[in-house]
């Protein structure tokens, strides 16, 4: 293959729009305002107007791909910095048991456990976490992806919290849809305030640690508070994820440290692209209906997820959404070598 | 006396589990995060061969090593071989390719006592005062001589000294002609191997489940982690601390408390000496 002569080559050219609109910000016409506004706003409305239409089984699905969108989100913010992590479970864990406990021992009302949760759960991952932030790549990975294994096991002899038995009757949602619309809501404030940080001076020198931590180093910036700092932001995103999800099913047991916490959110950012949010969010959009659709095929589930992974890596390392992205701001051609 | 049979033969259990791992990740940086799958699916085709295809035991464990071995080697050229160099990309391909195999292994519904495996020899023999069965001198007697091999594998054969100068430098291994994808495919197929043969004189002590895939892998990464990923004495000190460790848990504290140790192992090693006990080499460029 490699050994062919090339005779045709693509090229490809940036929209006249997103040249200046990424640089100048003069625009001239209301299809450019709406050229540039359609991506951004399409989503918002169809997250805030698709609880409405669904019916209640799919409503739940789309609570479900918020929950672990969140947790994808929270999984490319740590991966932005350079920490892979492989265990989003235990973010989400804590934010379960966290929320779990201080309803059902103190019965807290829901509008102070999750946000309790929240701040708690950011609190305890950054603390558990901050000895290994020392930890590059594939050594981080390792003890994220053993931290929620080796907490089940504890919660499972110890018998903390329930034990087994997890803790259960805790207090639900007032109504459904108020659930649907926080989670909603949360999910995209998540995603536009990550992809705006991100590229502010801050999210400037997060990208640095993961490109080049000698150098960050050398800008006398320290970059292991740096990474504590991001492993409080995405642990308080997991762990509102967790404590959403112990009062939607007004249960948290031993299954919130489960193996499909920690890979469905990696799934998803590699299949939508990791580095951009809107990857990972649009990965778990389409990861989790899918995997409802696959729903009959039980066990079989899991496996097809990783197959997916592996395939969406190997085939597409760049992500849909990346693909997407330049398919829409580029002309593409062919033009003869030579 | 029987904390320390005891303690011996987990750590040996342990160090087995992290031999292929360490291997792997040894000689051509690759973290076979598929480990504990590998393990696990050695049991299951001892298992086809003994109960299906009527071979007999001496027969179908080798066979399983080698095939086993040889997964290792596919694995290698069709998955790794287009994400060579990007950690993270290697990281989810062996890691999905392992919860893969683990669940398909699962949903066909491979728990249960009946999945177990036959003891190589029955009794046992009576050291001290500690009864101990052969089948866990096996255990100790496979490590040693696993040990043993692979020190004179990587000192006296050509692959073994290829395998040492792909791990202290690949480059310069690449221009004294060691080429870095037939070395490097060749350890993963050397580490599954070691995982299978973990899995030969191991697994016939307890039953087979699917869980186990990710214990496996749990402790050898964890042996890995207090121990330094490339060294292999630091490998047997770590698997030795941890597996001392539970067994002196399980005795004067509760079983229970098992499955602190190599957590408390951990956190301890790596706020005292973040690159391992006795990671010396590459410690600054890929740890910290």
């Amino acid at each position: 293959m490699a050994e062919a002569e090339a005779r045709y080559r693509e090229k490809r050219l940036d929209r006249g729009i997103k040249v200046r609109a990424d640089t100048i910000y003069a625009i001239s016409s209301y299809r450019e305002i709406f050229y540039l506004v359609l991506p951004r706003a399409f989503p918002v409305f169809a997250l805030l107007f698709l609880p409405i239409v669904l019916s209640s089984y799919w409503e739940k699905v789309l609570v479900y791909a918020c929950v672990y969108g969140l947790l994808a989100l929270s999984w490319d913010y740590l991966a932005n910095c350079g920490l892979f992590s492989l265990g989003q479970a235990f973010f989400l864990g804590v934010g379960a048991y966290i929320a779990g406990a201080l309803s059902y021992y103190l019965k807290l009302p829901i509008w102070m456990t999750i946000p309790i949760a929240t701040l708690g759960g950011g609190v305890v991952c950054a603390a558990f976490l901050s000895p290994v932030v020392r930890l590059r790549g594939v050594y981080f990975a390792m003890v994220t992806l053993m931290l929620p294994l080796l907490l089940m096991k504890m919660i499972e002899t110890t018998g903390i919290f329930g034990g087994t038995h997890g803790l259960s009757a805790l207090q639900p949602f007032p109504k459904e849809w108020i659930g649907t619309y926080t989670v909603v809501v949360v999910f995209l404030a998540c995603l536009f305030i990550f992809r705006r940080l991100i590229n502010e001076d801050y999210g400037l020198v997060l990208r640095a640690i993961r490109d080049d931590d000698r150098a960050v180093m050398s800008a006398a910036i320290n970059i292991y508070w740096r990474k504590t700092q991001a492993l409080f932001v995405a642990g308080a995103v997991g762990g509102f994820a967790g404590a959403f999800i112990t009062h939607h099913y007004q249960f948290v047991g031993m299954s919130v440290f489960a193996l499909d916490y920690s890979i469905l959110p990696v799934g998803a950012a590699a299949l939508g692209g990791p580095g951009s949010f809107a990857g990972a969010a649009l990965g778990s959009m389409i990861l989790v209906p899918l995997s409802e659709a696959l729903r009959a095929l039980g066990g079989m589930r899991i496996a097809i997820y990783c197959a997916i992974l592996v395939l969406s890596v190997i085939v597409l390392p760049e992500g849909i959404f990346h693909y997407i992205e330049r398919k829409y701001h580029q002309f593409e051609r062919l033009v003869r070598v030579g | 006396m029987s904390l320390l049979v005891y303690g011996t033969i987990t750590s040996v259990i342990l160090a087995l589990y992290a031999v292929g791992f360490s291997l792997a990740y040894g000689i051509s940086g690759l973290a076979n995060f598929a480990h504990g799958a590998l393990y696990i699916l050695t049991g299951y085709s001892i298992w086809t061969f003994l109960n299906h295809l009527g071979l007999p035991y001496y027969l179908s464990a080798p066979l399983s090593v080698v095939l086993i071995g040889f997964l290792g080697f596919v694995i290698y050229w069709v998955l790794l071989l287009r994400v060579r160099g990007v950690p993270l990309a290697e990281l989810i391909v062996t890691f999905a390719a392992g919860v893969a195999i683990l669940e398909l292994l699962m949903w066909k519904g491979f728990y249960g006592i009946q999945y177990s495996l036959p003891l190589f020899v029955k009794g046992g023999v009576k050291i001290g005062e500690v009864a101990v069965d052969y089948q866990r001198l096996i255990v100790a007697g496979t490590g040693l001589f696993l040990v043993v091999f692979l020190y004179l594998f990587v000192h006296y054969t050509k692959t073994g000294l290829a395998f040492r100068g792909m791990a202290q430098n690949e480059r310069t291994a690449l221009s004294v002609g060691i080429e870095s994808d037939w070395i490097g495919s060749l350890s993963l197929a050397f580490g599954s191997a070691l995982a299978a043969v973990a899995a030969v004189v191991v697994l016939p002590l307890g039953i087979m489940e699917s869980a186990i895939g990710y214990e496996v892998l749990i402790y050898a990464l964890a042996v890995a982690i207090v121990g330094g990923l490339e060294s292999t004495s630091g490998m047997i000190v770590g698997s030795f601390i941890i597996g001392f460790g539970q067994v002196a848990a399980a005795r004067y504290i509760g079983p229970k408390w098992m499955i602190i140790v190599p957590l408390t192992a951990i956190v301890l090693v790596l706020a005292i000496r973040p690159s391992g006990l006795f990671g010396q080499f590459k410690e600054l460029e890929e740890r910290i």
